[in-house]
């Protein structure tokens, strides 16, 4: 099952590496990862999806736990929560083709961010089966790049990961 | 405050912490260090022949003591010859404090001579490692890597120190940190109290019960608790490879060791138990066999100070994350409390039961007429040395004879690399208990293969007078390899011939120590006697054994507990 955990990491030189160390040391497998630090410079925030039976999780979760530069984590599948990943794609577009990919990116609520004769730089946010959803309509023929920055998270209501 | 170089900081934070022995080797990032360490006597260094063997005397004075060793390299091969020491610390979780040279600060990332990207080479196998960035933080630094060495589950920390940390005429202020405090590393210091009054009412409700004790009890100090709980249950203790001694080897609850090469008793008691309780073990695959046919019967209490150690392999109904010593402290004082006890008649039938299997089989091997079996060495050894002395081992069938037929009455005695299975890992071991317990027989159980693997420090011990004995059990082959082959390949003995072996005899005295040669029976106890009466005296012991000699019982490869070989033709 796909899972999201979201990990406050000590702000550290080589505190990344140690986390994904981890994944590939133990055979853990890592789907997307995105990293930034927080309002309190001293910590990052760290998003991973990765996959597996309950028992992987488990391990993964303690595993995580024992390095000593992760402060916190929660597995934000385990309740509600809000996903959201953005993509930039560059997409060919002459011709007719200019009208028809700006009604699909309206349809996504997307935003051409860049222009040229031939060619729209689009902007999207959403769960990354919208993203996906997404190139689909295009259509795989009109696509010339896609940037993912894989998925960040934040549990809904009043659950909060903090110190 | 006092203004100190970092190279002085570094040596004044060694004495401050209360470090007497150091074990390295110097080197160009390091020799500000050694430096400092010249202009004092109160850690004493230790130069050994090879990076390898002071991870190991570290490793060795840490399990004897419990304490952490403290290693001191260079950069570069200096740091990365410690890798496979380090390693075998991080497996069995010893404590131990390795300080790498680094090159200087400025000249990282640029292929500088002798520089290696240690913290990256070592990550996977310490339990934290760190940077020296600023001269100043050495102290905090330094007292964070000991004090996450020796807590929680223990294990091997790494500093890495750039030369430009330690300049001589650069000097800060030093204070030696009394605290320590981590935000994101808080170990558990006790057992959650609700689960542990379930786990009580489990014991009392057992009926076939049995105590699977590993090496947390002898790393957590809690021997003398888990030999009380086991007395007042009288509940048969069986214990893996790290853990004996913890209970003691001669006890009549005392099942021997459990697993691959495990008695047929404990295997048998484990596989038909309907309660196990583990004690800072964590079900390992030489433990468990096939986990899917695990102890089918059997519901599990799992006391482990790591909770990444519960439920890894083995599903546990009630785990207890904890110190042990406190957890079983815990357990027994409910007992009491609750002045129940578990059913004496299924327990007197289960103590039957387990009667008959020892008469069944129990630890035995042939003896033949003229060749030494390498069983009856360890016997010999045993008597001769009263069953007190510190025994180390090397890797190999010598290392589990040694763990069979030695009956350790108490932790830390026995010293072995379980988890990684180091070749070379006991000599240096013994050199590091040996400095420490001068007035102790310490003893390494070593094979002809194993041993020439640190056999330089043949030279060390010569410097630093450090008389081990080391009994060879010389069967001119790789036996454990070869054992596999026999069992597995069909006898094809790929490589694990040894076909010329060196003079150990001269060896020894080259290095000048005395060397002794074993090849009959008669010889054995006299000339084991003869050496352990040269107290002031390395001896090395090259006893040829039957070289065809298997280690039984061995269970069968994807079975269940009950499953082995007990010879090379009986399979139950």
């Amino acid at each position: 099952m796909r899972r999201i955990i979201s990990v406050l990491l000590e702000n550290e030189p080589g505190a990344l590496s140690r986390v994904v160390g981890l994944f590939s040391q133990r055979n853990y497998n890592i789907e997307t990862l995105t990293v930034a630090p927080t309002e309190d410079e001293t910590l990052s925030r760290l998003t991973v999806t990765t996959s597996g039976s309950d028992k992987v999780i488990e391990q993964i979760t303690k595993q995580l736990n024992k390095l000593i530069e992760v402060v916190k984590l929660v597995d934000l599948t385990e309740g509600a929560h809000i996903e959201r990943e953005l993509m930039l794609i560059k997409l060919k577009a002459t011709g007719a083709q200019r009208a028809e990919i700006k009604r699909t990116v309206d349809i996504f609520r997307g935003q051409i961010v860049d222009v040229t004769s031939t060619v729209y730089t689009v902007q999207l946010t959403g769960d990354s089966d919208k993203l996906d959803a997404f190139i689909q309509a295009i259509g795989a023929t009109a696509v010339l790049e896609v940037v993912r920055s894989g998925v960040s998270g934040i549990a809904r209501g009043e659950k909060v990961l903090s110190i | 405050m006092e203004l100190l170089s970092g190279a002085d900081m570094i040596v004044r934070f060694l004495q401050d912490e209360g470090i007497e022995y150091i074990y390295g080797y110097p080197g160009g990032a390091a020799l500000h260090i050694y430096d400092a360490l010249f202009r004092q006597d109160k850690v004493k260094h230790i130069l050994v022949r090879h990076e390898q063997a002071a991870v190991h005397m570290a490793d060795g004075y840490a399990r004897a003591t419990g304490k952490p060793g403290t290693v001191l390299v260079t950069s570069g091969p200096g740091a990365t010859n410690t890798v496979t020491g380090i390693a075998t610390a991080f497996m069995d979780s010893i404590p131990m404090v390795i300080l790498c040279g680094q090159v200087a600060s400025t000249l990282i990332g640029e292929d500088a001579f002798q520089e290696t990207d240690m913290i990256g080479v070592s990550r996977p196998v310490v339990k934290h490692n760190m940077t020296i960035r600023h001269p100043e933080e050495i102290p905090e630094v330094l007292k964070k890597a000991y004090y996450i060495a020796a807590s929680g589950r223990p294990g091997p920390v790494v500093v890495d120190i750039p030369k430009d940390m330690t300049t001589p005429n650069e000097r800060y202020e030093y204070a030696f940190p009394r605290k320590v405090k981590l935000r994101s590393y808080n170990p558990a210091v006790r057992g959650h109290a609700g689960q542990i009054k379930k786990a009580v009412d489990m014991l009392l409700a057992a009926r076939r019960p049995v105590i699977y004790s590993g090496g947390g009890v002898v790393l957590g100090g809690a021997s003398a608790e888990l030999k009380e709980l086991a007395h007042n249950l009288n509940f048969p203790v069986t214990s893996t490879l790290m853990g004996l001694g913890a209970f003691p080897g001669t006890d009549r609850q005392f099942l021997g060791m459990l697993g691959m090469h495990g008695s047929y008793e404990a295997n048998m008691v484990m596989h038909h138990a309907d309660l196990i309780l583990a004690i800072g073990a964590r079900f390992d695959d030489r433990v468990t066999n096939a986990t899917e046919k695990f102890c089918p019967g059997a519901r599990i209490v799992h006391v482990d100070i790591d909770p990444a150690s519960i439920s890894k392999t083995i599903d546990a109904d009630v785990p207890i994350v904890g110190p042990v010593d406190s957890v079983l402290k815990e357990m027994i004082a409910l007992l009491k409390e609750s002045k129940g006890k578990p059913d004496q008649d299924a327990l007197n039938a289960w103590w039957k039961q387990i009667g008959e299997w020892r008469a069944f089989h129990g630890m035995r091997y042939e003896t033949g007429e003229k060749l030494l079996k390498p069983q009856q060495v360890i016997e010999a050894l045993y008597k001769v040395t009263g069953g007190k002395a510190f025994v180390t081992s090397d890797v190999g069938q010598h290392q589990m004879f040694a763990a069979q037929y030695y009956k350790f009455d108490k932790p830390n005695r026995w010293i072995n690399s379980g988890g990684l299975g180091t070749m070379g890992f006991g000599f240096p071991a013994a050199m590091g208990v040996k400095l420490n317990f001068p007035d102790e027989d310490v003893v390494c159980v070593t094979g002809e293969g194993s041993i020439q693997m640190n056999i330089q420090e043949l030279s060390t011990c010569k410097q630093y007078d450090l008389p081990v004995k080391i009994v060879n059990l010389n069967n001119q082959s790789l036996g454990m390899v070869r054992q596999w082959q026999d069992m597995n390949y069909e006898s094809r003995h790929s490589h694990s011939y040894m076909k010329s072996l060196p003079d150990f005899v001269k060896l020894a005295e080259a290095y000048g120590h005395v060397g002794m040669k074993i090849e009959r029976i008669e010889d054995l106890e006299p000339m084991l006697e003869k050496a352990f009466a040269m107290k002031d005296k390395l001896v090395f012991l090259d006893i040829y054994v039957d070289p065809y000699e298997h280690v039984y019982p061995m269970q069968v490869a994807r079975g269940s507990m009950k499953d082995m070989w007990l010879s090379k033709t009986e399979r139950v």
